[in-house]
């Protein structure tokens, strides 16, 4: 079978879903005759239809809103943001309706809030945002992010298939970029569960999303010099697989977390407090983190380059780990 | 006072016959009960707070029983409604007991959110005829528009013979979240009734602080939606603007903005002392003004209900309160380890933190923040 990209993995799990389960449905800016700024929902309409793919209105606290109420009909609505960072406007919704419904009313919410998400791009400001830590501090939210395009694929339908409301998180830099041959059949990979991108035995990188890609070529790199390095792919967020973590750490005795996000309240410090909590006697270094600088994320290659993480950062990273 | 906005595409006159002409006798005096038991509920739970049996704030609907018993009268059963902190009485006529709004207040175990959620914040949606029909509100105002535009979607989407009815306060009509869900629904024709009452305040702030508009009902004509306006201290009138609304709905022609006139006689909750009313403001809406006065008056004139009657009702509902405190006071607290059960459908259950691994349960529940501040900054206690 061909090798297809990571956005074209997505809108396959979108088609295989919406034509598997008739209470799936999409809803979005631009998505429907047009298929959404980056093609994501392509043929959908024409497909299903405008009664299950719905243009929407320049409004993303209704978009979730509407999920939501929707979700508790027994539907499974699917939301896209034309780019995550306008996620920022449904932060209301999200966190104190959608995430708190389960759990003050026992109201169910499957939905899914989806989008194009991270930098690489020049896209600036407004259209490179990570925003997932903000909602990693929100309990009732899963998460997952996936690097490549099986995996993509797979959390997909696993998001639209679960019970609860999860954000999916879908790195832009990756959608043209990674291709993978899809597994046959109906292929769902669970969330809450880690991969090993890459086995070693002297030093441990946990990450997820683009910068999968830039430790492992930081690990290749370190191979060549006789330092061999462990890549886990987290995939999901909430819930984040602490079994995987703990294990790649007891195995390696070094921690290095990377992550494209910034660097303050990021998802780097939570796990950094989950080993030191579990996994302090097994250290044998202090654990570190490769993560953007704390900066708004500029438009000029040199300026994004210099703020986001790069290959040469991890590489640097796991050299000082082994000097201990 | 009722007032057809200039998006109004036709629909009853006070002239004409009114949709609560239809109505029969018992229907007119269900709705004096509605509002009635309404009232006679929130006296109760004003005895039970100072008795400070209610453990957070009580929220009061004094002089706005007509709008929101009147309004919900015109849903059918399967229809599904979003009422806000005034509207006890519509909940009521959807169907939520007095017993469950005495747990709630009171956070009891055996609650409808089992203690998780405050005052009238709970509800029943699902299925047509399974479900009674009314959402639990959260906080954030303005959020439940969105919702229900949901809601009343999945209607659109399946067929479904339902309407969706959400109400908001002035202040929320502010929000973010009314304009975007009430546009959405307006350009998905969803089949959803939006309520404004506009009871003068949102907490301490006045309508003309609120808005510039000179009527709620004139946004209607921005959203391309039906407006209508009535006096929502004349149940009738609340009965018919919404009926004309919801029939309106049914019929597939989408949402439309209702603007109940009303007036706050309590504050925002039962702390608050509403320094910010004008003197005599209060009264005035009280002595000439209040909405079960005023349907009493009309229930004697036209229907002849006599005094025997009016008593009958008032027995009726202070057996029915008085059997449903007894129950309620009975009920027992939440066990604590059930504050880690259900935020997800899966995993179902998070794990005590390490500290509360082996911590005695019971003790939960029992300390008092009232004993914060009393110790010095070097240890020793004031």
């Amino acid at each position: 079978m061909a090798e297809i990209t990571y956005l074209e993995a997505i809108r396959e799990a979108l088609f295989e879903e919406m034509a598997r389960d008739k209470n799936v449905f999409c809803m979005g800016q631009d998505i429907g005759a047009f298929g959404g700024a980056f093609k994501v929902t392509e043929g959908l309409m024409a497909t299903f239809g405008e009664a299950r793919v719905i243009d929407s209105p320049i409004s993303e606290i209704a978009l979730v809103g509407a999920a939501a109420g929707a979700a508790h009909m027994g539907l499974r609505p699917v939301v896209e943001m034309q780019f995550i960072d306008f996620i920022a406007n449904a932060y209301d919704m999200l966190t104190n309706y959608v995430a708190t419904a389960r759990y003050r009313a026992f109201l169910p919410c499957p939905m899914v809030v989806r989008g194009p998400s991270g930098g690489y791009v020049r896209g600036g400001p407004f259209h490179s945002q990570n925003p997932e830590a903000g909602f990693l501090h929100t309990p009732g939210l899963k998460i997952v992010y996936p690097s490549t395009a099986t995996d993509a694929k797979g959390l997909m339908k696993a998001a639209i298939r679960d019970d609860d409301c999860v954000l999916v998180f879908e790195h832009k830099y990756l959608y043209r970029r990674v291709k993978d041959v899809m597994p046959d059949g109906d292929h769902v990979v669970p969330i809450g569960k880690a991969r090993v991108a890459r086995e070693g035995s002297d030093v441990s990188i946990v990450t997820y999303a683009s910068t999968v890609w830039k430790a492992l070529e930081a690990a290749e790199q370190m191979a060549a010099e006789g330092i061999s390095v462990e890549v886990i792919d987290l995939r999901s967020l909430a819930p984040m697989d602490d079994e995987a973590i703990f294990r790649t750490v007891k195995k390696t005795n070094r921690l290095l977390i990377v992550h494209e996000d910034t660097r303050t309240g990021g998802i780097a410090g939570e796990i950094t407090a989950r080993v030191n909590e579990t996994c302090f006697e097994w250290l044998d270094a202090p654990v570190l983190r490769v993560t953007a600088a704390d900066i708004p994320l500029p438009y000029a290659p040199a300026l994004e380059d210099y703020v986001l993480p790069q290959t040469a950062d991890i590489v640097r990273a796991v050299r000082r780990l082994t000097a201990y | 006072m009722a007032r057809a906005s200039r998006a109004t595409t036709g629909g009853a006159t006070p002239q004409q016959t009114r949709p609560s002409d239809a109505l029969t006798r018992a229907q007119k005096i269900e709705l004096f009960y509605w509002m009635r038991l309404t009232r006679q509920l929130e006296e109760r739970l004003v005895n039970l707070y100072r008795q400070t049996k209610v453990v957070g704030g009580l929220f009061r609907s004094l002089g706005q029983e007509a709008d929101a018993v009147g309004s919900c009268f015109a849903l059918e059963q399967r229809d599904v409604m979003s009422p806000l902190i005034r509207n006890l009485g519509a909940m009521l006529v959807k169907g939520a007991t007095p017993l469950e709004v005495l747990k709630q207040y009171m956070a009891k175990g055996d609650s409808p959110t089992r203690g998780r959620e405050l005052n009238i914040h709970f509800g029943d949606i699902g299925e047509a005829g399974v479900t009674r029909g009314f959402l639990g509100q959260i906080s954030p105002l303005g959020d439940m528009v969105p919702v229900m535009t949901g809601v009343t979607m999945s209607f659109k989407m399946r067929g479904e013979d339902r309407v969706g009815l959400v109400y908001v306060g002035d202040g929320a009509t502010s929000t973010g979240a009314f304009h975007e869900g009430i546009n959405f629904a307006a350009v998905q024709k969803c089949p959803l009734v939006v309520i404004v009452e506009n009871n003068g305040y949102a907490y301490s702030t006045p309508t003309h602080k609120q808005t510039a508009a000179k009527h709620f009902v004139d946004k209607a004509i921005g959203y391309g939606v039906l407006g209508v306006q009535a006096d929502g201290n004349d149940v009738l009138a609340t009965y018919d603007a919404t009926r004309q609304a919801v029939e309106h709905a049914r019929a597939g022609h989408g949402v439309s903005l209702v603007e109940l006139i009303t007036y706050r006689r309590k504050g925002h909750a039962e702390h608050d002392n509403q320094s910010y009313v004008p003197d005599g403001e209060i009264a005035r809406w009280a002595a000439a003004n209040d909405p079960i006065d005023r349907y009493r008056a009309v229930l004697r004139a036209e229907l002849a209900v006599s005094d025997d009657e009016f008593a009958a009702i008032d027995a009726r509902i202070q057996r029915e309160i008085d059997e449903a405190t007894d129950i309620a006071e009975r009920s027992g607290t939440p066990d604590a380890r059930e504050a880690l059960l259900g935020v997800y459908a899966a995993p179902p259950s998070e794990q005590p933190l390490w500290f509360r691994r082996d911590a005695d349960t019971d003790a939960y529940g029992q300390e008092r923040p009232e004993s914060w501040g009393t110790w010095n900054a070097d240890g020793g206690k004031r």
